[in-house]
Order: structure tokens, then sequence, then C-alpha cells
């Protein structure tokens, strides 16, 4: 770790007006110290905004919820209303991580959570995201881990959040604060850039925003909510493939479908064909798979996660099977479905 | 005087006769509350007054030599002490029991994570910050060979034989050859490897977290270049071993040139990742299994050959075919092993080496096999159970396979498991598998002293514990031979001035200690007999009471002062007379995802025998250890290493997947057969540390394949391979 300076903000507006490069936020730090020890991030001024009460707390706005940047993630997915109203949400994550980082971590740092690429977290291989020019050791390295969906030549990492997925598939919106106190909102889909040629350039936060809040909209009555995370191990692992389903049937037919994915891509991913091509359509595993189907066409694999492809469609039918009753839910993953 | 004893014959069952009656007894660890309490102190827990820093750097290469280190680049940090490297530091651990220094490649790079200098400064921060930045130049010499398929440098060993294979796979009616590969595994033990060195004039004093000290005391004197006696090494507690902590590693030969060097103490506590990077894994395997048998399952034929690696300048080679070699008869046997020297972070022993690999191939071939005939694969092994070991001709000292077959069998309800494919929970397909469990045993030079004084007793021996039981078994054998209980003996162990014992590894450390034990405790009672007037065998010694020879006297007055005896044990006759192994049997069920590929142990059970059990519930607790790497080389645990430069791309627990709470059924059962083994040694035992692993995998992989129709010869069975698998079941 390198030295830095540390200084705790007194309002939210302060905090961000103290974020110049260099400068890092720090709130639950379960991501940051890690890359602070290892060098992989070597800010020069950590900014403490642990101590803001704005930024706290579970509100009501409007039919939906604005939940407070540092509000843990142990907190929100014990929150009855959550639990109640957007159930993928708690979900996610709960499948993601430990009790103990669950204790710490915080919504807003949930989401600026950096890749867990293996090569960008060892400073002797090329990285482009953290040293923009320098390569990507990853392209021809050990991929198992990499993206799918919306990588570029210069970067392959996928986001590793579970809870963004869920975010993501909820609609919700993100509320981002500039120094001079003024908020802007933008969807969770739209928060983290493709990487494109400035793979270090991971989000559309300019200099001196922080993130305050994030806004779930009305809950979706009638819903079906699954959460169906497949990885390397039962618990503590991050996603091979993650998918979140909010499904709404009519007549025995899928009248609403929202779907993201986790672990295929440098955010939260959706595809709004493979979401159309479920509307209306009575539930199968055909028509599941025809979806499926949909989705992969924007695949672009490294040698590695080659098996993704199949694991991605099956998942995807699982989880619509899930989602849609015409199975049992995989044990501890309880189909959430929303009253009227 | 030290009595040396030689194993040449069958000992009466002392153990059995004796009426304190806590051998055996499921007792608590007596340092279980310093443990859990942080009051163990382990290596790297507390600092000297005036202790330094040390972090190790690693080559950023693969293959090459240092041109430059330049610790100029570091001097402008805070808190600065010295860059340390040279000749005398290690490219890697010793070996288990070298007794000598591992290779010490001077300004050589062999493999890209070698610790190639240490850092020391006046906090752990400004090391840890002088370790990232430290300027290193180097000559690269050429791209490295990684991957053991494509290595020129294959070492071919003589195969082992007996009767003719080739006439008997060509007689056989039902044949099978199938290849299998294992990935590289981390021991991946909690406690990351560490040391604190202190000088005393020419003497070096060293803490550390090592589990052999009479191979690690001579290992680090001959890396330094010292006399041996000049040497003290304490290892009290160790954060688990697994075979990780056999040898004398870098970081401890670092800490104590630094410490000599700048005349202060020195701590270097490895990072994860340099655990990873530095410290002996277990080599991938690729296995070819030939099985060949008659309609009726008997073998007629059994060929089980490996390929594994290691890098140039390390002799160990993975044993992988060594319980293929007793388990089963056939009339004509073959094993050979090749070796590929690779770019890679070295290989050496990690728990069970050899059954721990090779009998996720043998027993998934078994299973096979019997799939093929139709018959039922308990059935098939026990129909194949060799009189006497088939390749050395040697009798088995105990053998309760069979039983143990047969009762884990009936105990897990194995008769209803149903037809493969048969039952299902919603998109879980679920099903069962066995495997027989089998680990060589070995007894090991050992000594112990016990001493026995009004108070109680004192046992010292520099055997360690690693986690296992030792303080718990050794202090029971002490406190049965001696009729005292149980917390009226001391155990102290882990210090090189106590007599050199076995140490911790290969399973053999309860034999070989606990043997050393009981013998020390066994001339004390000789002492007393002859005090009371009586024959050995007329003497009772219950709660610290002597009886015999019409008398009845307080061990306290009999002893007078003290008693001290010093024992030693080395294997004699009985092992080139009889073959010993502990064997079992296990059993798992599991459910496998219809479409997503995920395999969850529903639950495992291991009937195993395993002799005299001295704490059966230290020894329950290392089954159900093993058990669980059962689980993790079936299904989770895999080294990765980048194609490129052989680095280690898992470098910590988040990239590798030892198994979580939820990968562990709640349900693990593990059921001990009686068992004396009379040609093992004095004291009748087995080794227990291993058996729980070997064998256990391949239950599970059996099972996946009895729930699902996806036969995994890639290991671990990650979704994606089980999708595969399942595929190509599904044609």
């Amino acid at each position: 770790m390198r030295a830095f300076d540390y200084v705790r903000a007194d309002s939210p507006a302060a905090a961000a007006a103290q974020l110049e490069e260099g400068t890092s936020v720090i709130a639950g730090g379960t991501n940051l110290l890690d890359l602070m020890k290892i060098q992989v991030m070597t800010p020069s001024r950590l900014v403490d905004i642990t101590r803001l009460d704005a930024l706290r707390g579970i509100s009501p706005a409007g039919e939906g919820l604005r939940i407070g940047a540092l509000v843990t993630n142990a907190e929100l997915a014990a929150d009855g209303r959550i639990r109640e109203g957007w159930p993928l949400l708690s979900r996610a994550i709960l499948a993601g991580a430990s009790a103990q980082i669950r204790n710490k971590a915080t919504t807003g740092g949930n989401l600026l959570q950096r890749t867990r690429c293996p090569y960008f977290y060892d400073t002797a291989m090329a990285c482009n995201k953290r040293s923009p020019g320098q390569g990507c050791a990853a392209a021809e390295g050990a991929g198992r881990m990499l993206a799918i969906f919306g990588t570029s030549e210069h970067c392959r990492a996928a986001h590793p959040s579970d809870m963004a997925v869920a975010l993501a598939a909820l609609g919700a919106q993100v509320e981002i604060l500039s120094a001079s106190g003024a908020t802007r909102q933008v969807p969770v889909t739209e928060l983290h850039r493709l990487p494109g040629d400035r793979p270090d350039r991971e989000t559309v936060l300019e200099a001196g925003e922080i993130i305050a809040a994030v806004h779930l909209p009305a809950p979706q009555p009638q819903t079906r909510q699954v959460y169906r995370k497949v990885r390397d191990r039962a618990s503590y692992a991050f996603a091979l493939v993650s998918v979140a389903a909010v499904v709404r049937l009519e007549e025995g037919r899928i009248a609403e479908a929202s779907l993201a994915f986790g672990g295929v891509a440098p955010r939260p991913w959706m595809d709004p064909h493979a979401q159309e091509t479920l509307i209306g359509g009575v539930p199968g595993d055909a028509l599941f798979a025809r979806a499926a189907d949909r989705l992969l066409e924007q695949a672009d694999c490294h040698p590695d996660t080659e098996f993704k492809l199949p694991l991605l469609r099956r998942s995807l039918v699982a989880a619509l099977r899930e989602a849609t009753g015409m199975t049992d839910p995989a044990p501890g993953v309880e189909t959430a479905r929303i009253p009227a | 005087m030290t009595k040396t004893f030689r194993m040449d014959e069958a000992q009466p069952r002392l153990l059995d006769e004796t009426g304190q009656g806590v051998v055996g007894a499921p007792l608590d660890r007596p340092e279980g509350k310093l443990k859990v309490t942080g009051r163990a102190r382990y290596a790297a827990d507390g600092l000297p007054p005036g202790a330094a820093h040390g972090v190790l750097v690693r080559a950023t290469v693969a293959a090459g030599r240092i041109a430059g280190i330049d610790a100029a680049s570091v001097s402008g940090i805070a808190g600065m002490l010295g860059v340390f490297h040279g000749p005398r530091f290690l490219r890697n651990p010793a070996q288990g029991m070298a007794g000598a220094a591992p290779v010490q490649p001077g300004d050589e790079v062999h493999y890209h994570g070698q610790p190639i200098a240490l850092v020391v400064a006046e906090s752990f921060e400004a090391a840890r910050d002088a370790a990232q930045r430290l300027a290193v130049t180097y000559e690269e010499t050429g791209p490295v060979v990684t991957d053991p398929a494509a290595s020129d440098r294959l070492e071919r060993q003589d195969p082992v034989t007996a009767g003719d294979f080739e006439a008997g796979f060509a007689a056989s009616e039902v044949t099978l050859d199938r290849s299998y590969t294992t990935a590289p595994h981390a021991a991946a033990a909690m406690e990351p490897h560490a040391a604190l060195a202190e000088w005393d004039g020419d003497r070096v004093t060293l803490r550390g977290a090592l589990q052999m000290l009479r191979f690690n005391r001579q290992e680090l004197a001959d890396s330094l270049g010292i006399p041996a006696g000049n040497v003290r090494i304490l290892s009290p507690y160790i954060g688990g071993g697994f075979g990780s902590k056999l040898g004398i590693g870098p970081e401890a030969v670092a800490a104590a040139l630094a410490a000599r060097a700048l005349g202060r103490p020195v701590r270097v506590v490895m990072a994860r990742q340099t655990v990873f990077d530095a410290v002996l894994r277990r080599t991938e395997t690729l296995q070819r299994l030939r099985l060949g048998a008659d309609r009726d399952g008997r073998l007629r034929a059994l060929s089980h050959d490996d390929r594994v690696s290691n890098i140039e300048g390390e002799g160990f080679a993975e044993p992988v075919s060594q319980a293929s070699q007793f388990l089963y008869g056939a009339d004509g046997l073959s094993f050979a092993q090749t070796l590929a020297r690779v770019s890679r972070t070295p290989a050496g022993s990690v728990r069970a080496p050899g059954e721990a690999v090779g009998m996720l191939a043998l027993e998934q071939a078994m299973d096979e096999l019997a799939e093929m005939l139709g018959i039922c694969p308990v059935e098939l092994r026990l129909r194949n159970l060799p009189e006497k070991n088939p390749v050395t001709g040697q009798p088995f000292s105990a053998r309760r396979l069979a039983d143990c077959l047969r009762e884990g069998a009936e105990r897990f309800g194995w008769a209803g498991r149903g037809a493969p494919g048969s039952r299902r929970e919603g998109d879980w397909m679920l099903g069962m598998g066995m495997a027989s469990a089998a680990r060589s045993n070995m007894l090991v030079p050992s000594a112990a002293r016990v001493r026995l004084d009004g108070s109680g007793a004192v046992v010292e021996t520099d055997m360690t514990d690693i986690g296992t039981g030792s303080y718990a078994i050794l202090g029971q054998i002490a406190a049965e031979m001696l009729g005292l209980p149980i917390d009226k003996v001391e155990v102290r162990l882990g210090d090189t001035s106590f007599p050199g014992a076995s140490g911790s590894g290969g399973s053999f450390g309860a034999n070989s200690a606990g043997s050393a034990t009981f013998l020390a405790a066994k001339a004390i009672r000789e002492t007393l007999a002859a005090r009371m007037g009586c024959d050995m065998s007329e003497l009772t010694l219950q709660d610290g009471i002597a009886r015999g020879g019409n008398r009845e006297m307080p061990l306290s007055e009999l002893v007078g002062g003290q008693i001290v005896e010093e024992a030693s044990i080395e294997a004699g006759e009985t092992s080139e007379s009889h073959f010993s192994s502990g064997f079992g049997a296990h059993f798992a069920e599991v459910a496998v995802h219809a479409y997503t590929g995920e395999v969850r142990v529903r639950r495992m059970l291991g009937v195993m025998a395993m002799g005299r059990i001295l704490n059966e519930k230290t020894a329950r607790s290392q089954a159900l250890g093993g058990m669980i790497w059962g689980i993790g080389s079936a299904l989770t645990e895999e080294m990765v290493h980048d194609p490129r430069t052989g680095h280690v791309v898992t470098r910590d627990l988040a990239n590798y997947h030892v198994p979580a709470h939820a990968d562990v059924p709640g349900d693990m059962q593990v059921v001990f057969l009686e068992e004396r083994d009379d040609m093992a040694n004095p004291i009748q035992t087995k080794g227990i540390g291993e058996l729980g692993i070997s064998g256990a995998g391949a239950a599970v992989l059996n099972a996946l394949r009895h729930a699902s129709g996806a036969r995994v010869r890639d290991m671990p069975a990650t979704p994606d391979r089980v999708i595969a698998a399942m595929e190509a079941a599904a044609g």
C-alpha cells in the first residue's frame, strides 16, 4: 500500500467536490482496500463518506424506494419492503460475497466495484484497465471469468456484481450528485461504459460526481422473480453466468419479461430482443431456447469462455422454468411471487 | 540414554490391557481453548522487541538471469532497512524429509513467481510497498514450456509389473481403456507460511510454520551453511500444513539471512498470493486406466499409467498409482509413470500424494467397468480383493476392506439406490456412488521423552501438531500407560531441543511419535514394576495409584523424585514381511441440475478401518476433513497456470475454490471399524490423516454419473464439464 492522505467529507456535495484525479471515495472498502494493498489502485487521497447521514437509509420515493448509497448490502437484502416488493434484489445480494463482506459493502460501492479479472489483479501483467495502452494479458491468457458480451480487443473483463444485475432487471436508476449539489439520474444499465479503447474509464461518472442513491421503480405486481447464479462452487464465488428474471404470466402466456445477465459483460447485460421473443409465448423449453438463441447472437468468446454459451443458454432456460412455475426452484432459491 | 526399538515382530496389545481408559476416548484437544481464544502463538504471532518486517519479492519472468536488483529504487521509502538476495536464497521449499537445502539458484530464475529477494523495513506496510516497487532487471531466456503435454523433457520410469498384463488384457472378455485428468491442486492451508528469525551470536532460533522439525533443522542449517547444532526451530502451533510445510521454505531462509545481516529479529509472512506462487503445488495428472475382466467380474488385467510434472531439479513425482498397486488383484498388472519437466511452480506433496488423485481415476474406472459388466460396484470390488499384495507378494497386516464395503452399503441404503437416472426432484437428478479407500501406512524413526514426577507426567518431542490432534493423542498414550488422569499429562511439541520425531507427514505421525511416547512410558512402567517388586504383567496403574505384588501405592510416592525415559522407534522386519495400509469405503449421494450442470453433494458416508483409534474425536475430524478434500478434488479445486509463463493465475482463495460450507453436506458420517494392526507398530495404529481423501472424490463422481449419465473424466467436474458430459451421454 502506498501512503495516502485521508479526509472526511462534511457533506455529499463536499465529497463530490474533492474528487479530482488520484482521489478515491472510501465507504465499505471491501474492494478498494484489497486493491490498494496490492497496488492495483494507488490513490494519493481517500475521501471518507461513511459519516454522511444524507447517504443513508431506505425511504419511499413515489411508488418506489430510494436507497441511499451507504446502505449496506446486508441491510438492503434484509429490508422487509425489499423482500416483499423487489425480492429479486434481496436474492441477488445474498447470492454474492459472504455475510461479513455484505455487512461492510455498500450499495454505491457494490456498483463501483472493479472487475475480478486475475490479470487486472496482478501488477506484473499487462492490463489496459489498470494502465491504458499497456495491452491485455488476459487476451491470450487464462480467461474463464471473462465476459462474452460488450467487450473489445482492449478489454474482456466482466463486471462482478450480482446486485447490479437484479437492479437492471428491475429498471432501477442511479442518482448521481455533483459538487454543485445538482443531481441527475441514469439507468443502472447505463452507469457502466463498455470498454472500447478506454477500459480504464468504467462509468459515466464525471470528475466531481458521486453516487448518492439508487431508485427502485414501483413494484411489479403479479410477477415471479428469480435470480439464478451458476458458479464454480455453491457459495462465495463470482458468477460464471447469472440470470435475473422478472416474469408475469397472463392466461398461461408470458405478458411481461425483464431479463438481465451477470458474469458475461462489463456491465449488467440486457437484450431487448431476447425479452421480446418471450412475450405472448406459452412457457416451455422450446420458447426459452429461442430467447437464448437471440441472446447468444451477440456473443464473442475468448477460447476459455466458449463454455459460457451452453451454460448461459441452459441457465436462462432453468431460470425461466422457475419464473414461470414449470419447476420447483433450486434449493435455497425459493421463487418469489409478488401478489397483486 | 535412548532406548531404540525396532519393529521386528508383533507386540503385545498393551494398550488393551491398561486400565486408565483414555486411549481411544473422544477427548477435546488440550490446546483447543488456546487456539480459539487467540492465545496459541503461531509463527507470525508476537514480535520480539526490535523486530523488522520482511516481504518476499517474486520473479516476474518465467526463465532467465537476474541482471540487476536496484536497491536505490526503494531507498527513498521511509523505514527501509535493506534489500537481500544472493546465493543462499531458496528457489522453493524443500521436499518432505529432504534433510538438506533445496535448489539455491543464485541469480537464475526458473519459474515465474520464484522468490528472488527480500525487502526489509521497520514496518510491514513499508516492506510491502518496497516489494512492489523494487526495480529488478532480467536477461530473459526465451519462451518456456508450461504445458506438460508439450514438454519434450520426459523422464520415463521403468514400469512396475506383476504377471503379464498384455496377455491378461488380450484374454479378457470385457476391457476398458480410459484416460482421466486431474487439475493441479494447492494445499491452501489457512495459515500462510511464516518465519521469525533471531540470532544469538552464531546460533539462530527460527519460529516457523513447519511440519517436520528434525528435517527442517538440517535443511535450514544446510541452506545457511552453518552446523545443525546452531539451529533451533520452534513450531508449536501450525495452522494447517497438508504437505505444504514439510520442508524449509524461502521465507525461513530469507528471514534468517536478513536477521543475521541486520543484527535484529526479522519476520517474514508470505502473502496469500506468494503462497500460491512459491509453495509446492500438487501436479496435474494425465492417467490411463486399462482394465480387463471376465464376464463374472474377475479382473484379469489392470494397468494404471500416468504422466505428472515438475520443474527441473526436483526429484518428486506424485506416486499416482500407489493404491492401484495393491488394492485389487489381477493376472497381470502394469504401472508406468512419466515425469514431464515444465516451467511452473514446483510440485511436491499435497495431502495424500498419489492416492488423492490416483484413486479419482482408478475408482471411476472400476465404476465404469461395473456398469459395463452389469455388476453392482460394491460387488465388483468384493470379487477382486487379492489375498496378498499383488505386486510384492506380502500378506496384508490387517485389511477390513470387505467389511467396510458391506457395512457402508448397509448403512448408506445402497440397495435402494435405484436404476441410473431414475430419481428426480424437480430439475435436480439424484444418484449414489461409492468407491474404495486405501492409503498405505508407514512407520518413520521417531523419538520421545517422558518424565514422570509426583505431580504428573510431561511428554517432550519435536513432533508437530498441524491441527491433527498430536497434543491430544500423545497425552492420551502417556496417561494410559502411566495410569494418570489426562489433565495430569502435559505434552510439549514443536521444539528441536526435544527428541527428534517423525514430524507430521504421510499420515505417519501418530504411528511414529505415538509409538515413541508409548515406548518411553513403557520403560517407566518397567521401573515402576521393579520398585513394586512385581512383574510388568502384574502392574496396574490407574488414577495415580500403582498396584502389583499384593501392594498398593500412590504413584507420587513410588516415583519419589522423577523418572525420565527417552525412547525411539524404527521400522523393522514387519515392514518387510507384511504390507500395511488403511482401508475404507466411501459412499456419496449427489443432486445434479439437469440444465445448469451444478452438482450438490447431499450426504456422504465413510466407513474406515485404520487400526487402533487413539482419539475418536480428532480421528473423526481428520476423516471428515479428508472427505471434504474429496469433494474439492472432484468438483471445485483447480489451480490454473498461464499458458505462456506458467505463473499461477488463481492466486487467492477467491479464485482457487476449496469447498465452501455450502458445498459440504450437513449429513456427513464417519464410522470406524474396530481393528488392531499388530504388524504396523507397537500401538497397533494406522495413519488416519489421508485415508479420508483417498477415494472420496471418486464416490462423488460416480454418484454424478448415476444421477445424470455424465461421466466426467477431466476433473474437477465444474458445471461446464458436467454439461458437456451430459450432452455427450445424451448423444
